[in-house]
């Protein structure tokens, strides 16, 4: 039972930080209708960054400048690159970032090298905020949901209350209209461009030091991220949130309960094979939770895409 | 014009005789690692140990046979069979004598067939195959071959050394077993389980669980449930980003006691553990850095350092490959005959650079040597991995571990 609330507060920390990065993820998507392959990349590079800035003026000022770093780098690839390649088509946008990705990989390998770099949380922070059952909660952790949740409020507020966030949502639905009405559409492009990869930045500045600053780090969340927004709803910042959360929870407790696959067949009534060396479902009935918890949220995409296609949240198909 | 070329025939031929003589004058080791990919990191940093080893070991004492010098010729195989097959053709057929890998058992399974095709084609080309990492017990057992010596101890026989040390502590238990779902993930599992049976029958084996390799983002879940599950201890064959995520979400999570490990140590995974993995990381591997045994093992491996500033000797026993071979072609008196550098190889008894006395098993091909369960520390350390100020300390050592486990190698010799 206390494992249930640990495993709720875990499950919460990996859902914001995966909300992070879905939240640029799905604004951009949504205005460019452009898959940003690059995205999990630029989540990398805040990482690396706020490495390099720790090493010469500590944790905190990493957190500050990296995502700055990070967002105006965003923003100069919208304006210089995406922007030029748009007019050819959704095709060449693709391969653009598709090679961006490989491009920041191979860019991070040549500078930082192949082998983790010692990312750690600051000294400050290394202290257990308190322990359910033996299972201790590092104040790290609580420091993560706190950041993302305050972005998560300040992204709400912004889009919702102010002026500039009323034009960037009418310019995700009708972009011709907000720019007849003489706003300039492309510079909201290129900011919510740069503001989605600094967001995806902020996502590595925190997360670096708890899952690990690798060059492989961008290739492990990148696909999950797209399964985020395609459950939560293209362009709806709720949904991405909810999607979120519900990955991290799926996640989280399919790695935490070992519920046999067997147990679970036998309770709806299938008999076990009797010679389970030749039977052809012999994986089946081996199955645990923990060895399928990774592919839940790919499951789930396939269900939502045929019973919602539009996701949780999204107002248009996917 | 006929006299052009007719001269340009003699120079071009005396070229080619020329550099026939080059060859005869090295013996040629060809290096056949990842040297690209995602495994490249460990790969150049094996083939830096080599080449200082040759350098340092052989070549600046004035070679072997009196005077042939060592030379390693690098192949990047990106840790693929395949690809490792096309660059073992290639390196035959550039004149390498001995074939040197260690990456992945999968890799060394490949090999060892493919050489002992080759061999038996071609009689008068034989290669031989030292392998010095590649762990999978089978490779000195059912898939044994006489072309085939492997220099590192191998998995069962690192876990007998775990073990023996886990069973020496009374504070020990529940043990949690916790590794990637592959072949060396499942046999340490299954080594772990019968040899702490047949070792303290008392522990309870709380957790053995494999996980995805390569996809767990957040190791934080299992985390839990270690310590949910009141573990003593934990095992793992983890290596790489794996082991990294694992060991930090465990400690993080509060869990105090020890955790074993095969691979939990340089390439970046020391310095990231840093103070976190102090008092908990033990790692199982031949081998002692700190305490350095001997003066000689100190100069050697200042000198490694003066030439790699960044790098680690993380696989020791590469000096004993390399050591063993020159005193075995000595003895054997040429270096073209690898049948006759084989048979002094078996059997050979040899004092390492790193201490103990080592001695390969002539049965099995298996080098039998000192194993040493290492501690991850800062206190002590005269070479620390990654100048992080933290390595390893060798904590127990287990006298030629493994000497009479059994093998099932029956080999077919020339």
């Amino acid at each position: 039972m206390d494992l249930i609330f640990v495993n709720l507060i875990d499950g919460l920390v990996t859902g914001l930080l995966l909300f992070m990065l879905s939240a640029g993820l799905t604004l951009i998507f949504s205005m460019m209708g452009v898959l940003n392959f690059a995205h999990a990349s630029f989540y990398m590079l805040g990482a690396y960054f706020a490495y390099q800035i720790s090493l010469a003026m500590g944790f905190w000022m990493g957190l500050l400048l990296a995502p700055i770093i990070v967002g105006v780098l965003g923003a100069g690839v919208e304006r210089y690159g995406l922007r030029r390649v748009h007019q050819y088509g959704h095709v060449p946008e693709l391969i653009f970032t598709f090679g961006l990705a490989l491009l920041i990989e191979e860019i991070v390998q040549f500078i930082w090298g192949k082998n983790n770099v010692a990312y750690n949380a600051p000294e400050i922070l290394q202290f257990s905020a308190f322990a359910i059952a033996g299972n201790s909660i590092p104040a790290y952790k609580i420091f993560m949901i706190f950041i993302s949740v305050s972005i998560f409020i300040g992204l709400l507020f912004i889009l919702t209350r102010t002026r500039i966030g009323m034009i960037i949502q009418a310019a995700l639905s009708y972009p011709r209209t907000v720019e007849a009405l003489g706003h300039n559409v492309p510079l909201i492009f290129m900011g919510v461009f740069g503001v989605g990869t600094g967001l995806a930045g902020v996502a590595g500045v925190i997360a670096g030091p708890t899952l690990g600053t690798f060059p492989g780090m961008a290739f492990v969340l990148g696909s999950i991220v797209f399964v985020t927004i395609v459950i939560g709803g293209l362009g709806s910042l709720w949904g991405a949130l909810v999607a979120s959360l519900l990955i991290g929870w799926i996640t989280t407790f399919a790695a935490s309960y070992n519920i046999r696959f067997e147990d679970i067949l036998l309770s709806v009534g299938f008999s076990m094979p009797e010679n389970m060396a030749e039977s052809p479902f012999r994986d089946i009935w081996n199955m645990t939770t923990p060895q399928i918890g990774p592919i839940l949220p790919y499951l789930l995409m396939i269900i939502i895409l045929v019973v919602r296609p539009h996701g949780l949240f999204g107002k248009r198909d996917a | 014009m006929r006299k052009t070329t007719k001269f340009g025939l003699t120079t071009a031929i005396a070229l080619i005789m020329g550099s026939t003589a080059a060859f005869a004058e090295t013996v040629k080791i060809a290096f056949i690692d990842p040297l690209s990919g995602p495994f490249a990191a460990t790969g150049t940093n094996g083939l830096h140990q080599y080449e200082f080893a040759v350098e340092k070991l052989v070549n600046e004492q004035g070679g072997v046979l009196g005077g042939t010098k060592f030379e390693i010729l690098p192949y990047d195989n990106k840790t693929s069979p395949q690809e490792s097959l096309v660059q073992l053709q290639v390196a035959i057929d550039q004149g390498a004598k001995y074939i040197v890998q260690g990456n992945s058992s999968g890799v060394a399974h490949a090999l060892t067939d493919a050489i002992n095709k080759h061999n038996r084609r071609n009689p008068d080309r034989r290669v031989l195959f030292l392998n010095y990492s590649a762990v999978d017990p089978a490779l000195t057992n059912d898939a044994c071959n006489f072309w085939h010596f492997r220099f590192d101890a191998n998995a069962d026989m690192k876990m007998d050394a775990l073990t023996d040390v886990i069973a020496q502590d009374p504070s020990i238990e529940k043990v949690y077993i916790i590794g990637q779902d592959y072949s060396f993930g499942q046999a340490v599992s299954a080594a772990a389980n019968a040899m702490l049976a047949e070792k303290r029958d008392d522990i309870e084996v709380v957790g053995d669980e494999l996980h995805p390799i390569g996809k767990i983002q957040d190791f934080t879940p299992y985390a839990r449930k270690i310590v949910a599950s009141g573990a003593d201890a934990v095992i793992t064959g983890n290596w790489g980003s794996d082991m990294l995520g694992l060991g930090r979400a465990v400690l993080e999570n509060g869990f105090t006691g020890p955790i074993y490990t095969y691979y939990a140590a340089a390439d970046g995974i020391t310095a990231a553990f840093g103070e976190t993995g102090k008092g908990s990381l033990r790692l199982v591997a031949e081998g002692q850095i700190n305490p350095p045994a001997s003066e000689r093992a100190v100069a050697y491996y200042e000198a490694f350092l003066a030439k790699y500033p960044d790098g680690n000797i993380s696989q020791p026993r590469i000096t004993n490959v390399i050591e063993m071979l020159a005193k075995a072609i000595e003895e054997a008196g040429t270096a073209d005959d690898v049948v006759a550098v084989a048979k002094a190889l078996e059997g050979m008894e040899h004092d390492g650079l790193w201490g103990g006395s080592m001695m390969m098993r002539p049965e099995d091909h298996q080098l039998i040597q000192d194993v040493h369960i290492h501690a991850h520390t800062d206190e002590n350390i005269t070479f620390d991995y990654d100048n992080s100020g933290y390595g390893l300390v060798s904590e127990s050592n287990i006298v030629m571990a493994g000497l009479d486990s059994p093998t099932t190698c029956k080999m077919d010799r020339p």
